[in-house]
């Protein structure tokens, strides 16, 4: 059993407020053998700036220093990569630093460049982040990412990092799902949504029309997960800016109110201990007592169906926005949908629904743009972008992409940001007859979740309008 | 003599690791052409041999060709968590960062081994040894606060299931390969090639 300090559990306070003003972002794709990474990096970049109707030229004058986030120098064989990037953004002499954490390297950029406007270093950051996993065979670019397992204990046992997640996938879908075929479908039904609405994304690397039959007649990677349960692995860049409060208006009538927390938990999922489940605002103890009765075999928390990390980062990022109840503070949430399973456990991780109950955010339709069961608006749409099962996992890249696609939302500029045709044509893609607007109407308040490996790193970003800030009551 | 044959080893004298023989191969690298016979890029092939170090977690894996299963216990009176028994061995311990008892638990693994999770999978990485499809199994032991990952030689798996660990003895491999478990009152017969039960 582990514990806590009180000193641990802290509210992070900021010196000052920070405020995102933009983002960008490349085309995502398997492969982008036409294009080298500086130059997807370019993209990127140029769309942050053309996002706030400023020249590549006029937005590098703001900006201070650089956080550049790259999970596997492996796949491009080229170490300090991120100088290269510099160097072709023609952003010397600024300082700048490679933030890598695997899966959460996205969020935890976005971290490192928050916390350099907070405390006053920067007044504006770039935080930009990619990955290129195209450049080795599939099987080669499996083995590199299982380098980030534990490379004496599992690396060995198989080089496949979707074995070491397929494990916690088993016991979730024993002990919370039942080995009910029923969640078997709700599982489905995220990968349906998810490539669905990579549909409505020009920069999608996986869109795809699907039914729920077709997620579960595709090929088992490891029972109870199928080809389609699993995200991509994809090339592309994504970058945000972040400012302080003077600096973002200068440059944006609208900024948005920024909030970063980060947590961890043990690399090997195999050095996880037993802990009480460490509780957000809005839950009860209570809710917990019972939990092995309704759910043999659940009792050992955080498990391997529980992620501390994201409990963690989503407790702290919470009490710094003011966050209460997600489900009802919050307009949108961007997840990090390695797999289909793992998406449901971090719906109870970051307390959208209590443990055990995570098919319900699904089952109730409350996860979807327009909720099936009823017509109208669902109660929180997740991973509207298309997630990494639909739109992209360029690793380094995705958690910032997530932050821009919610931005996006509450900027209200979601559909002017996915329905040009011109962006369409440029990234050589057709936009479908049927596509759909997917903006969140009225989005106030976005969170998004960026994790690493079988739940090593995880951060919790959480963007707010200014307009409509929340009172801090849990901290 | 090939290639593999001439391939370096590496021993530590004088406290420093002292490599002999071949620990990279050069071959020229080709181009990469379009559809339209236009330059895209070059392969880059390389063959390198790297060295890796043990440290304190050398009597775990040097321990498996003899039949034994160590972890470590805490047995700092001022630790938070005095008592507590890691495997994965660790030698310091994570709360209190002095440096941890080891413990034998290779009784422990034959009496209380059962699965706490499993997968199998026919989907594997480069590089990868292991036979096909891959039975992954976490075991968790009576009286050890971590699970261990694992991959099973004989039978399906199931949660629950008792399981014995095995060891590599003959032609060890010093990795965590060495190590594998079977359901328990598996015959020594059916043994994979080269694997026993504990001594």
């Amino acid at each position: 059993m582990i514990t806590f300090s009180k000193r641990q559990l802290k509210i992070p306070e900021m010196s000052k407020p920070v405020y995102m003003v933009t983002g960008g972002m490349s085309k995502f794709g398997r492969a982008i053998p036409e294009k080298r990474i500086e130059e997807l990096a370019i993209d990127a970049f140029t769309e942050a700036a053309e996002f706030i109707d400023k020249t590549p030229a006029e937005l590098k004058k703001y900006i201070h220093s650089c956080y550049y986030g790259h999970f596997a120098d492996h796949f491009g064989d080229q170490l300090l990569g991120e100088a290269l990037i510099h160097d072709r953004l023609g952003l010397d002499p600024l300082g700048n630093v490679g933030i890598k954490t695997g899966g959460a390297t996205g969020g935890s950029t976005m971290w490192e460049a928050f916390k350099a406007v907070a405390s006053g270093y920067s007044d504006c950051v770039l935080a930009m982040g990619w990955e290129r996993m195209d450049e080795v065979p599939t099987d080669e670019g499996n083995h590199y990412i299982s380098c980030a397992a534990d490379k004496d204990w599992e690396t060995p046992l198989g080089h496949i990092y979707t074995g070491y997640y397929a494990v916690m996938a088993q016991k979730y879908w024993q002990v919370f799902g039942k080995s009910e075929d029923s969640f078997r479908k709700t599982m489905a039904e995220i990968a349906v949504k998810n490539r669905g609405y990579a549909r409505m994304n020009p920069h999608a690397h996986g869109p795809m029309k699907i039914t729920v039959e077709d997620v579960l007649n595709s090929p088992v990677v490891a029972f109870p997960l199928r080809a389609l349960d699993c995200c991509l692995m994809s090339v592309g860049v994504a970058c945000a800016i972040f400012c302080d409060e003077k600096t973002a208006f200068e440059l944006s009538d609208n900024p948005l109110l920024v909030y970063i927390a980060a947590g961890s938990h043990t690399l090997r999922a195999a050095d996880r201990r037993h802990m009480e489940i460490p509780l957000l605002t809005h839950e009860s103890a209570e809710k917990y007592r019972d939990l092995n009765d309704r759910f043999p075999g659940g009792d050992r928390y955080p498990g391997f169906t529980g992620f501390l990390a994201a409990r963690m980062a989503a407790y702290y990022a919470y009490g710094m926005a003011g966050v209460y109840d997600p489900t009802e503070d919050l307009d949108l949430v961007e997840l990090h949908d390695a797999f289909t399973i793992s998406d449901i456990q971090t719906y109870e991780d970051i307390g959208i629904r209590p443990y055990g109950e995570g098919r319900t955010y699904v089952e109730s339709g409350d996860c979807y743009h327009t909720n099936p069961h009823t017509g109208k608006p669902g109660k929180l749409p997740a991973n509207l972008s298309g997630g990494l099962i639909g739109n992209m996992h360029a690793v380094g890249a995705t958690g910032i992409m997530q932050a821009v696609e919610v931005g996006q939302h509450i900027w209200g500029r979601w559909a002017e940001m996915h329905e040009n045709q011109k962006k369409w044509d440029d990234f050589g893609r057709t936009k479908p007859g049927d596509w759909q607007n997917l903006q969140v109407m009225g989005a106030k308040r976005g969170l998004a979740i960026s994790h690493a490996g079988v739940g090593s790193h995880v951060t919790a970003t959480i963007l707010v309008h200014p307009d409509h800030q929340l009172e801090r009551r849990n901290s | 003599m090939t290639n593999l044959e001439k391939r370096g080893t590496v021993k530590v004298i004088n406290g420093r690791y002292r490599p002999n023989g071949n620990f990279h191969y050069i071959y020229p690298n080709t181009p990469i052409y379009s559809d339209s016979g236009e330059l895209m890029g070059v392969t880059n092939p390389r063959d390198i041999t790297h060295i890796h170090t043990y440290g304190g977690e050398a009597h775990f894996f040097s321990s498996l060709k003899d039949g034994q299963l160590w972890g470590t216990r805490c047995d700092n009176p001022a630790c938070e968590h005095t008592g507590t028994v890691n495997l994965p061995y660790k030698t310091y311990c994570p709360d209190c960062l002095k440096k941890a008892t080891p413990v034998n638990l290779t009784a422990v693994a034959n009496s209380t081994a059962k699965v706490h999770t499993f997968m199998v999978t026919e989907r594997t990485g480069a590089f990868n040894t292991l036979e096909k499809p891959v039975r992954f199994i976490n075991i968790e032991f009576y009286g050890v606060a971590t699970i261990l990952m694992g991959y099973l030689s004989i039978g399906e798996p199931k949660i629950g299931m008792r399981v014995v660990p095995i060891f590599r003895m003959l032609d060890p491999t010093f990795t965590i390969l060495d190590l594998s478990w079977v359901p328990e009152e598996t015959p020594s017969e059916n043994l994979p090639s080269g694997f026993s039960f504990s001594k």
